[in-house]
């Protein structure tokens, strides 16, 4: 059974100095459940991080309120919340002599006493924190001599080892390659199935959000945040109305975005097949719109599995790559 | 660190027996035990000078390897010292004042003698808290650690203005009693003074111990420690607080030591290869008290008595080793 971890009831944010009060956002309503990874879209500036601010209770709420496991959350002292969130900040650690161990070691400081000495349990909660992460090659290495992936996985293992129910990241794939950002995201769902932690997490990695996450929150200026699973978002016009720009298309049919080029011309393609659907993107990224192949007069590239032929008015010529029929074409 | 312990057994020795005279260890045993067969002169050599000297250097050295090892973490900034925020600064500024004020009442403290020391101790202290309770009521109002520590430093420069406008104003034999102590020395302090000063260190330096854990959380910076359940504004306050009043002690009976402070935790890292302050702290306090043992007996050598003030030998003979630490920590690294 999913149940509410965090809820926003009305919720407004911002900052408030002694002269003046600046508000990011108002009116914010939405939840965060259990074993679930959901993940806050919003354009940069929109309040994203202050919101993750105000939900760990690093600073208050301006109005509204925030409540954690139904109990709001300036009620609980610091040292309770370490127990029931752990973080991971965009803010990079600027540690030297510490070793991946005794980083992820640091997360068990909630529950260990005076002096902050570790006990077998903390040993064997650590252990089992850096095999989760799979980083168990790491572990002796001094944390500034790690890539930004690798430290952030170590980042993940302390937040792990924090033994929180709830897990929150400001921007955890940000500043990483591509294949660190999927296999980041990848690790995090499966936290949420095998080790039971809900996880949210801010990010601006749209297409890996929409296909990894259970659920969506689209924070918007004055819309405030809409919430939903990526599919609802997608059919309901969210998502679209969220990236209403010019060159970028939201396409419904498989719920992702795409980058859309004015095209000038078009080519009759036949074929079938993976190869059939490259050739088309290809052309499209080139301004030719693909079509299948009809009646009018106009250029028809044939697909088989050995070539590309590409019929003109002027004579047929063999392409042995989609490169070649490019060059063709230009 | 047992190896460290042996080292400073063997210094503070070394400090008993070395000197412009040399009093050969059976004769400097039998004195410290009380045995009467001793010539007077160096029963007086080794009571008056040698002990309270070596016991200075001994808490001093900790005290303010200490309090720099606090004020490093504090503000995560390599180049944080004791001296850092202004609180030695307000301890020269509390002596200027005594010294170069008293000189307007007619008589100069510079030859009260015992008094004067009494005072200055005490101007030393008065000065230093003023200026620390200011750091610490500012850092319950600023959010940032950089402006705090620009506001520390700020502070600093204020006081040795000040400094600046009363030496203006004073006779010469004033100013030089107050560069001399300016000048920093293990060997001002003797007698009840001296028992005064290491009891107050012997009870302070094991409350900064106190602060081994806060001080390890603090490294991860406050986002992840406030999340570790760490109470920031407080711990800051807390750290501030011991790493002030161990420099302010310090300052008062010695004067303004530079260098040993900036330099043992260093040190103690390039050693250890470790943040963990439960290693760090008592490093830091042992390294630090072999250090000032060591620069005590080089400054007091025969030949540059009187010459090499100690904040000359602890930059002198410090500066290097730390570089030497630092560039083979380096050559470590990069083979790894």
């Amino acid at each position: 059974m999913k149940r509410t971890t965090i809820e926003i009831r009305d919720l407004s944010i911002g900052y408030r100095t002694h002269r003046k009060t600046r508000q990011v956002g108002s009116g914010l309503d939405a939840s965060i459940r259990s074993g679930e990874l959901t993940c806050l879209l919003g354009a940069n500036g929109v309040g994203k991080s202050t919101l993750l601010r105000t939900l760990t209770a690093f600073q208050p709420p301006l109005a509204g309120e925030v409540r954690i496991f139904d109990r709001p959350v300036g009620q609980y002292r610091t040292a309770e919340l370490a127990r029931l969130l752990g973080v991971v900040l965009t803010e990079k650690c600027d540690l030297h002599n510490m070793t991946v161990e005794e980083l992820v070691g640091m997360g068990r400081s909630p529950y260990t006493g005076f002096w902050g000495g570790l006990g077998r349990e903390d040993l064997r909660l650590i252990d089992e924190a850096i095999d989760r992460v799979g980083i168990a090659s790491l572990r002796g290495r001094m944390v500034h001599t790690l890539s930004d992936g690798e430290r952030q996985k170590v980042m993940i293992a302390k937040a792990l080892a924090q033994q929180t129910p709830v897990i929150l990241l400001d921007e955890p794939t940000a500043f990483l390659d591509y294949p660190s950002k999927v296999e980041i995201m990848q690790l995090l769902l499966r936290l949420t199935r095998e080790a039971d932690r809900t996880i949210f997490l801010s990010t601006h990695d749209l297409e890996l959000a929409l296909q990894i996450a259970d659920r969506i929150w689209l924070m918007e200026g004055e819309r405030g945040v809409t919430v939903g699973t990526p599919e609802d978002l997608s059919l309901d016009g969210s998502m679209e109305r969220f990236f209403s720009r010019r060159g970028i298309r939201f396409d419904r049919r498989i719920g992702l975005f795409r980058v859309v080029r004015p095209s000038v011309r078009s080519i009759a393609v036949a074929g079938s097949g993976e190869r059939r659907e490259m050739t088309c993107k290809a052309l499209r990224r080139t301004g030719i719109d693909p079509v299948a192949a009809d009646g009018e007069k106009r250029p028809l590239v044939e697909i088989t599995d050995e070539a590309y032929l590409l019929h003109e008015a002027c004579g047929s010529t063999r392409c042995a790559t989609i490169g070649e029929l490019l060059e063709k074409l230009e | 660190m047992l190896g460290i312990v042996a080292t400073i057994a063997a210094l503070a020795v070394a400090n008993l027996l070395l000197g412009t005279v040399s009093i050969p260890l059976r004769s400097v045993a039998a004195i410290l035990f009380g045995s009467d067969g001793e010539s007077e002169i160096w029963r007086n050599i080794v009571w008056k000078s040698r002990v309270p000297q070596t016991l200075t250097a001994l808490v001093a050295g900790a005290g303010l390897s200490i309090s720099g090892l606090q004020m490093q973490t504090v503000f995560r900034n390599p180049l944080a010292g004791p001296s850092i925020l202004g609180v030695s600064s307000g301890a020269s500024l509390g002596v200027a004042f005594t010294i170069l004020f008293s000189g307007l009442g007619g008589t100069a403290l510079s030859r009260l003698g015992y008094a004067g020391e009494v005072a200055l101790s005490l101007a030393a202290i008065v000065g230093a808290m003023l200026v620390m309770a200011l750091i610490v009521y500012v850092s319950q109002k600023v959010r940032g650690n950089v402006t705090l520590l620009i506001i520390g430093v700020m502070i600093g420069y204020v006081a040795n203005a000040v400094i600046g406008v009363l030496k203006f104003f004073s006779v010469e034999e004033d100013i030089r009693a107050y560069v001399i102590w300016g000048l920093g020395s293990f060997a001002r302090v003797s007698g009840d003074q001296m028992t005064l000063f290491v009891s107050l260190m012997v009870l302070l330096l094991p409350l900064s111990f106190l602060l081994i854990k806060t001080q390890n959380l603090m490294l991860l910076g406050d986002g992840y420690a406030r999340n570790l359940g760490l109470n920031v504004k407080r711990a800051r306050l807390l750290v501030i607080a011991s790493s002030g009043v161990l420099v302010a002690v310090v300052t008062a009976y010695c004067g303004p030591i530079m260098f040993l402070g900036l330099a043992v935790p260093h040190l103690c890292r390039g050693i250890f290869a470790t943040s963990d302050h439960r290693v760090l702290m008592p490093a830091s306090l042992l390294v630090g008290a072999a250090l000032a043992l060591a620069c005590n007996l080089i400054a007091r050598m025969p030949g540059f008595e009187g010459v090499l003030p100690v904040n000359s030998v602890t930059a002198l003979v410090g500066a290097p080793v730390v570089i030497w630490v630092l560039f083979r920590r380096r050559k470590t690294e990069l083979n790894e």
